[in-house]
C-alpha cells in the first residue's frame, strides 16, 4: 500500500495516535520499574499520557472536518466525544490510584487497558464505516471486560466479568449481523456511500430495518437499555467501583456517540421509521431504570439503575435526531461524566474493600455528613445534580436535550421524561437523607480500607468533580458551546 | 442593584460558612440580612410609580439557547421584594437566639434561600426563572430535615418531591412557550402573544406548579406537614415567603402569558379558592395544635388571595398583591409567637395553656394584635387587603364574595377561639405561672415590633403601597380589556374604560 496513503489526513487521528503511542511506552515502562510494590508512578504516567491526548484534542480543535481513509472523521462531534472520554479516563485512573492490591501488583496491564478502552470510545465517535465502529466498541468493550474482573479476590468482581463477557459477545453478534445487513442493503461499509445509494434506490431496503434492529440490540447493550440492561446492575456494583465510574460515563458516551453518527449519517432518510421505536424504548428505560432504582438499598445499584434511565434521557435527543439534539446529548454526557463520576469517587472514599464487598450501602451514609462534611456536600451536589435540579450542571443538560426534543416535535416524549426526572429525585433524595438527616448506627461505621496507604485522590476527583458541576451549572452557555452536535 | 441585592445573602452564606466561630456566624448572617434589606430600602426613592419595569438588568446567559440573565421589579414584585428582605433579619434573629445545633448550616441555608426567593421574585426570563423556583426547594428541604421536630423526614421529603413534581410539567410548558415565540423573555412572549391552544396547555402547567405552591385546595395536603415539622423560621419563611411565590406566579406569569386561558379557568380557581377558605378556616377551627392551627389558616388565607386575583379586576388584584404582603406579615408574626412559646414550654398544644394573660401580659398583648391583624380587624393591615379583595371579588361574582365573607367570620371565629384558649380564662396550669413562664424579652420584642408597627402603618396608610402597586396592575392585559365571560360581569358602572376597539362590550357604557 502507498504510503503517502497511510499518513494523508492521520493528524485527525492524532489523539488516538498518541493515547497508543503512550499505551507502548506504559507497557515498556512497567517492564523496566524498579518498584515492585505499588503502581502509583504508572497511573502518574497514564493521566500524563491522557492530558497529552486532552492537548492533542485541542491542538486539532476547529481544523476543518477531515477523514481518514474513509474510516473516521475528526470534527467537532468527534472532538466533543473525545473530550467527554478523555476526562472519564483521567478521572477514573486517578481514582484507581492505590485502589486495589491486584493493581498495584499489575499496574501494567490495568493501566494500559484502561487507556486501550479510551482509546475504543475515542474512535466509537469518529468512525464512518461499519468495520471501524465495531473494532472500535471491541476495543473497549474488551479491555472493560477484563477490567471489571480485575478485583480478583471477589467472587462478585468474577461474575461481573464473567456476565459481563458473555453477554457482551453475544450482543457483538448481533452487532455484526446488523452491519451485514446494513451492508448487504447499502453495498458499502461506508455511512455517507449507504446514504448514497439508499437514497438513489440502487440498495436494497428491505435488510435496512433488521439491520437497525440488529445493531439497535448490540447499542442497546453498551448503553444499557431497556430490555437489554439486565447486565448492569451485577457489572456495576461486582467492578472495582473506579472502573465502574469510568465505564458507566465512558461506555455510554461512545456507544451513543457511535450510534448518533450511525443513524444520523447512513440512515436519516429512514428517521419516520426508527424515530417512534427508540422513542417506546426511551420511555420504557426511564421508566423501568427509575422504578427499580426505587427499590435499591445499594447505592452502587441504585446508580447503575439510575444510569439506565439517563440513558432513557440521552435516547430523547437521539430520537429528536437534529444536529442540535446531538450537541444537547453530548452535552449532557459532558455534565454526566463529572456527576456520575463524583458520585462514584465519593462510593469509592467510604466503601469497605476486601473480602466481598466494594460497596456502600444507603444505610452506611446515615449521618456521614456529621463525620465528613465536604464529602457529605458533594455527594449532595452529585445527587441533586442527577436528578435535576437547577442551578446545578445536570439540569442543564436534560434541558438542552428536552428542549431539542420540544424543537423536533417530541412535546409527549419529553412530558414522560419530566415526569420520570422527578420521580428519580426521590432516589437521590433519600442517598441526600440518610446522609444529612438520620443519625450514624453504632457499629455500622464505614471503615478505612486497610492494607493499602490511604490515597487523597478520592477527595480529589471528588473536589474537581464537584467544582465542576457547580460551575457548569451558573455558566452553561460557555459549556454548551463546546460540545458540538453532527454537522455543527 | 438588583443583582446585588439578589446575590448579597448568597455571598453572605458563604461568609458564614467559613466563618470561624458560632457567635461571629450569628453576627454575619444577621448583618447579611439587615445589609439585604437597606439595598431592598433603596428601590424606594428612585421609584417611579410607572407599569413598566425598572431597575432592569439584561445579560446573555446561554447566548447559543436565547437565554438571558434578566431581572426587573415592578409595582406587583416589589413589596414582596421588601416583605422578604424585612422577614430575613427577623427570621435570623429569632433562630440566632433559638437554634443551636450546627448553626452554621442552618444560616447559610437561610441566606440561600432568600436569594432563591428574591431571584424568583426578580427573574424576567422564563430559564431564570425556572432556575430560583427550583432552586428554592433545596434550602427550605434541608431546614425541615435537619432542624425540624419528630417527623421532620417525612415533612421534607413530601414538601421537596411534591413541588417538584409540580413543577416538572411547567419545564415543559417554558420550552413550548420557547418553540413557539423563539424566546424565553417574558416581555417579549407576552408582547407576541400566545395562540389559544398553547394557552389552554401550558396554563394548566403552569396552574398545577403555582397551585401546589400556593397552595390551593386540594393541593394543599404537604403543607400542614411541613409548617408542623419546620423550625420556627423556617415556618416564617415558607408561610411568609415562599407561599407567595406561587401567587406571584400566577401574577406574573399566568396572567400576561394565557389571558384567554385565565378567563377560562377563572371560575373554576374561583371555587377551588373559596372551598380553600372554607376548608382551611374549618380545619382551623379543629386544630388542637396551635402550630397546625395557623398553616391552616394559610391555606384559608391564601384562597382569599387567589380569589383577589381571578377576579380578573383591578381591585381584587391589587388587593391580592397587598394581602400576599399583609399575610407574610401577620403569618410570619404568628408562627414567630408560636414559636417563642413553644421555644418556653415544648408544648404547642393549646389545652396545656391558657390564663397566659395573667403570667405572660406582654406576649399577649402583641398575640392579640397579631390575632386580630390576622383577622382582618378594621384598622390593621389584614381589612384593607380583605376589603379591597371581596370588594373586586362582588364585581365580578356576588355569590363568591358573600362566600368569601364567610370565610372571614371562621377567621376571626377560630382566632380567637385559639386567643382565649392560649391567654384568657384560668390560670391553672403550674408550668405555665409567672415563675416558670418567662414573659417576652427584648430581642423578641424586638423581632415583634417591627411587624406590629407594619400593621398599623398599612392599615391606616393602605395608599402608600397600593399607588405602587396600582400602575402594574392597571396595565395587566386581563384588567384592561376582561375577556370575561359576560355572566360574570354584573357591575358595569365601575368598570374601566375599555381600551380595546373589537371588544364588542365598547358599546355598552
Amino acid at each position: 500500500m502507498d504510503t503517502a496513503l497511510l499518513t494523508e489526513n492521520a493528524v485527525a487521528l492524532l489523539p488516538e495516535i498518541v493515547l497508543a503511542a503512550g499505551v507502548m511506552v506504559l507497557m515498556i515502562v512497567d517492564i523496566l520499574r524498579r518498584e515492585q510494590n505499588g503502581a502509583s508512578s504508572l497511573a502518574g504516567l497514564s493521566i500524563a499520557i491522557l492530558l497529552l491526548g486532552i492537548g492533542a484534542s485541542l491542538f486539532i480543535w476547529g481544523r476543518p472536518p477531515t477523514e481518514y481513509m474513509e474510516g473516521a472523521v475528526s470534527d467537532g462531534f468527534a472532538l466533543s466525544v473525545r473530550l467527554v472520554v478523555l476526562i472519564a479516563g483521567v478521572l477514573g485512573v486517578l481514582l484507581s490510584r492505590n485502589y486495589l492490591p491486584a493493581i498495584e501488583r499489575q499496574g501494567g496491564a490495568f493501566y494500559s487497558l484502561q487507556l486501550l478502552a479510551v482509546i475504543g470510545m475515542m474512535l466509537m465517535g469518529t468512525a464512518t464505516n461499519l468495520i471501524v465502529l465495531f473494532i472500535a466498541l471491541e476495543i473497549f468493550s474488551l479491555a472493560l471486560y477484563i477490567l471489571s474482573g480485575f478485583y480478583r479476590e471477589s467472587p462478585r468482581s468474577i461474575e461481573a466479568a464473567m456476565k459481563y463477557f458473555l453477554l457482551g459477545a453475544f450482543a457483538s453478534t448481533f452487532f455484526v449481523y446488523g452491519s451485514a445487513l446494513l451492508y448487504g442493503a447499502g453495498g458499502s461499509a461506508h455511512y455517507a456511500r449507504i446514504h448514497e445509494s439508499l437514497s438513489a434506490g440502487t440498495g436494497n431496503p428491505s435488510l435496512v430495518l433488521p439491520g437497525i434492529a440488529l445493531l439497535l440490540v448490540g447499542f442497546g447493550f453498551k448503553v444499557s437499555l431497556v430490555p437489554f440492561h439486565m447486565w448492569t446492575p451485577d457489572v456495576y456494583q461486582g467492578a472495582p467501583t473506579p472502573v465502574t465510574a469510568f465505564m458507566s460515563v465512558g461506555t455510554k458516551a461512545a456507544a451513543f456517540a457511535g450510534f448518533f453518527r450511525l443513524m444520523m449519517t447512513a440512515l436519516p432518510s429512514y428517521q419516520s421509521q426508527w424515530a417512534l421505536p427508540l422513542a417506546i424504548l426511551a420511555v420504557l428505560t426511564m421508566t423501568v431504570g427509575n422504578l427499580t432504582a426505587l427499590r435499591q438499598s445499594s447505592v452502587k445499584r441504585m446508580l447503575a439503575y439510575s444510569s439506565v434511565a439517563h440513558a432513557g434521557y440521552i435516547l430523547i435527543a437521539l430520537v429528536a435526531g437534529t444536529a442540535s439534539a446531538s450537541s444537547a446529548a453530548l452535552f449532557y454526557l459532558f455534565t454526566y461524566a463529572f456527576m456520575n463520576v463524583g458520585a462514584f469517587a465519593v462510593i469509592v472514599a467510604f466503601e469497605k474493600r476486601g473480602g466481598n464487598e466494594n460497596d456502600v450501602e444507603q444505610s452506611e451514609l446515615a449521618g456521614i455528613a456529621d463525620s465528613s462534611p465536604a464529602l457529605a456536600a458533594a455527594m449532595a451536589v452529585f445527587m441533586l445534580s442527577l436528578s435535576g435540579i437547577p442551578p446545578l450542571a445536570g439540569f442543564f443538560g436534560k434541558f438542552m436535550v428536552f428542549k431539542a426534543a420540544v424543537e423536533a416535535g417530541w412535546a409527549w416524549l419529553v412530558v414522560i421524561g419530566v415526569l420520570n426526572s422527578a420521580v428519580s429525585a426521590y432516589y437521590y433524595l433519600r442517598v441526600v437523607v440518610a446522609m444529612y438527616f438520620q443519625q450514624a448506627e453504632e457499629g455500622g461505621k464505614v471503615q478505612e480500607p486497610g492494607a493499602l496507604p490511604a490515597s487523597r485522590s478520592p477527595q480529589f476527583v471528588v473536589t474537581v468533580a464537584a467544582v465542576a458541576v457547580v460551575a457548569i451549572g451558573l455558566q452553561p452557555g460557555l459549556w454548551v458551546d463546546l460540545m458540538r452536535g453532527l454537522g455543527q | 442593584m438588583l443583582s446585588v441585592l439578589t446575590f448579597l445573602p448568597l455571598v453572605g452564606a458563604v461568609v458564614v460558612l467559613l466563618a470561624p466561630s458560632d457567635s461571629l456566624k450569628r453576627w454575619l448572617a444577621f448583618g447579611a440580612t439587615i445589609a439585604t434589606f437597606v439595598v431592598s430600602l433603596l428601590l424606594l426613592p428612585g421609584w417611579q410609580e410607572i407599569p413598566d419595569m425598572q431597575f432592569v438588568e439584561r445579560y446573555e446567559w446561554m447566548p447559543g439557547s436565547n437565554i438571558h440573565y434578566h431581572l426587573g421589579v415592578d409595582g406587583i414584585s416589589l413589596w414582596l421584594v421588601l416583605l422578604t428582605t424585612l422577614l430575613m433579619p427577623i427570621a435570623v434573629a429569632f433562630s440566632n437566639q433559638h437554634v443551636k445545633q450546627n448553626i452554621g448550616g442552618y444560616l447559610a441555608l437561610m441566606l440561600m434561600m432568600e436569594t432563591a426567593v428574591l431571584g424568583v421574585f426578580l427573574a424576567l426570563d422564563l430559564v431564570l426563572f425556572y432556575v430560583f423556583w427550583e432552586f428554592s426547594l433545596i434550602p427550605m428541604a434541608f431546614l425541615i430535615g435537619k432542624w425540624g421536630s419528630e417527623n421532620r423526614i417525612y415533612a421534607a421529603i413530601k414538601f421537596f418531591l411534591y413541588t417538584l413534581a409540580g413543577s416538572a410539567l411547567m419545564l415543559v410548558a417554558i420550552l413550548a412557550l420557547y418553540f413557539h415565540g423563539g424566546t424565553f423573555d417574558l416581555l417579549a412572549l407576552q408582547e407576541a402573544g400566545l395562540p389559544p391552544g398553547l394557552q389552554q396547555l401550558a396554563f394548566l402547567a403552569f396552574a398545577l406548579a403555582f397551585a401546589i405552591k400556593v397552595p390551593l385546595f386540594p393541593f394543599h395536603t404537604w403543607l400542614p406537614d411541613a409548617h408542623v415539622e419546620a423550625p420556627t423560621a423556617g415556618s416564617v419563611i415558607l408561610a411568609g415567603v415562599l407561599l407567595k411565590l406561587g401567587t406571584y406566579g400566577f401574577l406574573r406569569f399566568a396572567l400576561p402569558l394565557f389571558p384567554v386561558a385565565v378567563s377560562n379557568y377563572a371560575s373554576l380557581i374561583s371555587v377551588l379558592a373559596i372551598v380553600g377558605i372554607l376548608y382551611g378556616a374549618l380545619v382551623a377551627l379543629a386544630q388542637r395544635d396551635l402550630k397546625s392551627l395557623v398553616a391552616y389558616s394559610s391555606v384559608a388565607h391564601m384562597g382569599f388571595i387567589v380569589l383577589g386575583i381571578f377576579a380578573l379586576n383591578e381591585q381584587g388584584i391589587s388587593g391580592a398583591v397587598l394581602q400576599m404582603v399583609n399575610h407574610g406579615l401577620s403569618t410570619g408574626a404568628l408562627f414567630l409567637m408560636v414559636g417563642m412559646l413553644y421555644e418556653r414550654r415544648h408544648t404547642r398544644l393549646m389545652e396545656d395553656y391558657g390564663g397566659l394573660w395573667a403570667s405572660v401580659p406582654v406576649f399577649c398583648f402583641f398575640f392579640l394584635v397579631v390575632a386580630m391583624s390576622s383577622a382582618g380587624l378594621p384598622g390593621l393591615n389584614g381589612f384593607v387587603g380583605e376589603f379591597t379583595i371581596l370588594l373586586g371579588t362582588y364585581k365580578s361574582s356576588p355569590v363568591f364574595a358573600v362566600l368569601g365573607t364567610a370565610g372571614v367570620i371562621l377567621a376571626a371565629w377560630y382566632l380567637l377561639h385559639a386567643f382565649r384558649q392560649v391567654a384568657q380564662g384560668k390560670l391553672t396550669n403550674p408550668a405555665n405561672f409567672r415563675d416558670k413562664l418567662p414573659d417576652l424579652n427584648w430581642g423578641e420584642i424586638g423581632q415583634l415590633l417591627p411587624l406590629v408597627l407594619l400593621f398599623f402603618a398599612i392599615g391606616l396608610a393602605p395608599n402608600f403601597l397600593l399607588d405602587k402597586i396600582n400602575p402594574s396592575v392597571a396595565a395587566l392585559e386581563v384588567v384592561q380589556t376582561p375577556v370575561v365571560a359576560e355572566e360574570r360581569l354584573v357591575d358595569f358602572s365601575n368598570q374601566p374604560p375599555f381600551t380595546s376597539d373589537n371588544n364588542p362590550m365598547t358599546t355598552v357604557d
